[in-house]
């Protein structure tokens, strides 16, 4: 697969990535029609879902998208080499277990185990696929379902709440207006999008997905980058899953993460990031994760049962797919 | 050039050899293994996720996934569930037909639109089961008590023998039959093995792709009804993991992920192999249902982690040749 779009992220050649200027659809790039549709959304919800614009609940979205924007920024790493992370919400869920049986310890203590049990859990997907060849989807389907039964067995299928203000500041605690979850949010698509454009890591990123035989051959360490982009995407889900602990004050395994991977999937697809991979698109990332938040919202807000917003989710999954899908030569 | 022939041999018979060893195991370490009860047992609870497998042999031997037969299992109890009262035919046509229109729909994604088979199962998996979740608003569908037929579906017996294992039987031997037999079989085959190749030969890849996506819905479905009657209710929730042991089913067994080798058979010894484990964890009776997750993710990352092992050897074995 070579990317078909001259005017967006480089292809496998590694070229610098530069924006085109001149007219705003080139300057979006393949996030475009994401950014029109989030516009067209908030629009819509504004005129008829009530209290939707206002100020509160608009800061409500910016907190609650935070931890979605942190898995599909992994997510987008992945999907740019040409895989796919399943287990992304059960993930969360260890993580989450794992940090608030640790609580006694330290809210350091038990910050660090979270992460360092997302960081292992995603670098054993990374090493089952780079170094067996595996497809992605098997490997991290079997974590999506060991996982949630890890979290469980940890938590012992119990509740865990919790009071340690230390730890609860993760997803409740403010920097003057600003809370700290999108704080640590915007620093994560800093680096995120830092380290696609201007790092050899993000090079080697790319080239994988744009084609992993050219890569390899061209000095590319296959193998090593796919552990750290599965590792990262593990890491990055444990942040998220700690963030929602953090901010609902208690763990539950059952609930933590469950259908994350969607939201995930669904955000970096909608961005731009097309699954056959060879691009990443972090900013689209961000605007797809927002659009299947104020989905989730307004859903909310309105009193729809939430199993109908995933029969959306999953249309809007298949249409955006359909529309990236490679042509026919 | 000892190597070679041992992976080859577990390569062809790995499945039977450890399917053997398993319940000369379990027969030594538990007195109640070997009783017909138990085994008859093992075969009923294991009926239904048969069903499922057979089905995803058909897909993964044309080299796609189906993801979505968990839910699937799901919508079509509910449905049934819902109409148990008004006969048990209606019932089972309603779950059934259900089932493979929403398999249908997979296959014309898959082979129409041309989305990749795991991203357009991963989306039905998840719609499906919202549709099931929120047409019962998350609660349990029971059968009608007044229904005279219905139960006995998942319930009765034929002779000694539960009519869900005979349903399993007849399906496996359906299956063998299609598979090696017929000319779809032929195609799913040569779809598996080289689609470019079968395209050029002038098959019609996109009906035989369809075809098997709609019957994989279709078993799911049948699966769906046979459990909805065995409890007495439909449950949402129902089918939940079922795409993964249907998957370690078919790998275990000895079908390739990559399409266009295996069979119905082999599934079956898979099927069987998953089933006795299982049942030993059961005997076992210290094993809570959270590890029981555990295992079953770590089993199905063992079997394909040796599956593409022994057939990197073979691919190098062919090299050297």
């Amino acid at each position: 697969m070579t990317p078909t779009a001259p005017d967006a992220t480089p292809g496998a050649g590694g070229a610098e990535a530069r924006p085109a200027r001149g007219r705003p659809r080139a300057a979006f790039g393949p996030a475009y029609g994401a950014l029109v549709a989030l516009a067209l959304l908030v629009a819509a919800n504004a005129a008829f879902t009530p209290n939707f614009a206002s100020a509160s609940n608009l800061w409500n979205v910016l907190l609650q998208v935070s931890s979605t924007v942190l898995v599909a920024v992994g997510m987008t790493l992945v999907v740019a080499t040409g895989g796919i992370d399943l287990s992304v919400g059960s993930v969360m869920a260890v993580a989450s277990a794992v940090g608030a049986s640790l609580l006694d310890r330290g809210a350091g203590a038990a910050v660090a185990a979270g992460l360092l049990a997302g960081l292992a859990a995603g670098a054993l997907n990374g090493a089952l696929i780079g170094a067996f060849r595996i497809q992605p989807f098997i490997v991290t389907l079997a974590l999506l379902i060991t996982g949630r039964g890890v979290a469980q067995v940890i938590s012992d299928g119990k509740l865990i709440a919790f009071r340690n203000p230390a730890f609860e500041a993760l997803g409740r605690g403010r920097l003057g207006p600003v809370p700290a979850q999108a704080l640590i949010m915007a620093a994560v698509v800093g680096a995120a999008l830092a380290a696609v454009r201007a790092t050899s890591f993000g090079r080697y990123v790319i080239a994988l997905g744009g084609n992993e035989k050219a890569a390899r051959l061209a000095g590319v360490p296959t193998g090593p980058t796919k552990v750290v982009v599965y590792a990262l995407s593990g890491a990055l889900a444990g942040l998220a899953g700690l963030i929602e602990t953090a901010r609902l004050g208690a763990s539950d395994a059952a609930k933590v993460g469950l259908t994350m991977e969607l939201d995930a999937i669904a955000a970096v697809v909608v961005g731009g990031t097309p699954l056959t991979g060879g691009r990443a698109s972090v900013g689209g990332t961000v605007i797809g994760a927002l659009i299947m938040q104020v989905i989730t919202t307004s859903f909310n807000m309105r009193l729809v049962p939430f199993s109908w917003s995933l029969v959306l989710k999953a249309a809007i999954i298949l249409v955006a797919v359909y529309v990236q899908r490679p042509k026919l030569a | 050039m000892k190597a070679p022939r041992l992976a080859a041999l577990l390569r062809q018979e790995g499945a039977p050899l450890a399917l053997v060893a398993v319940c000369v195991f379990a027969s030594l370490r538990y007195d109640a293994f070997l009783t017909p009860e138990n085994l008859l047992n093992v075969l009923r609870q294991n009926s239904m996720p048969g069903l499922v497998a057979l089905g995803m042999t058909f897909v993964i031997l044309t080299g796609g996934i189906d993801l979505s037969v968990g839910s699937l299992v799901a919508v079509a109890g509910v449905l049934a569930a819902n109409l148990a009262g008004r006969g048990t035919a209606p019932a089972l046509a309603a779950g059934v037909g259900a089932a493979a229109l929403l398999g249908l729909v997979n296959g014309v994604v898959i082979a129409k639109a041309r989305v990749q088979p795991f991203i357009t199962t991963l989306a039905m998996m998840i719609a499906a089961r919202g549709l099931a979740l929120a047409a019962t608003g998350e609660q349990s569908v029971r059968v009608d008590r007044l229904s005279e037929g219905f139960p006995w579906l998942g319930r009765g017996l034929i002779g000694p023998v539960p009519v869900p294992v005979v349903v399993l039987a007849l399906a496996f031997g359906l299956g063998w039959l299609v598979l090696g037999h017929t000319r779809f079989g032929r195609h799913v085959y040569a779809l598996g093995d080289n689609e470019d190749a079968a395209r050029l030969m002038g098959l019609n890849v996109a009906s035989v792709t369809i075809g098997v996506y709609a019957l994989s819905g279709a078993l799911a479905g049948l699966a769906g009804v046979l459990l909805a009657s065995r409890l007495g209710a439909g449950q949402p929730v129902a089918g939940t993991g079922w795409e993964l042991d249907a998957i370690a089913s078919v790998v275990v067994g000895g079908t390739l992920l990559t399409g266009g080798q295996g069979g119905a058979g082999s599934t079956l010894v898979g099927v069987l192999l998953l089933g006795v484990l299982f049942n030993l964890f059961n005997l076992e009776g210290t094993i809570s249902p959270w590890w029981q997750w555990v295992l079953r993710g770590l089993f199905l990352l063992v079997v394909v982690v040796v599956q593409s092992r022994l057939g990197a050897r073979r691919a190098a074995a062919a090299a050297t040749a």
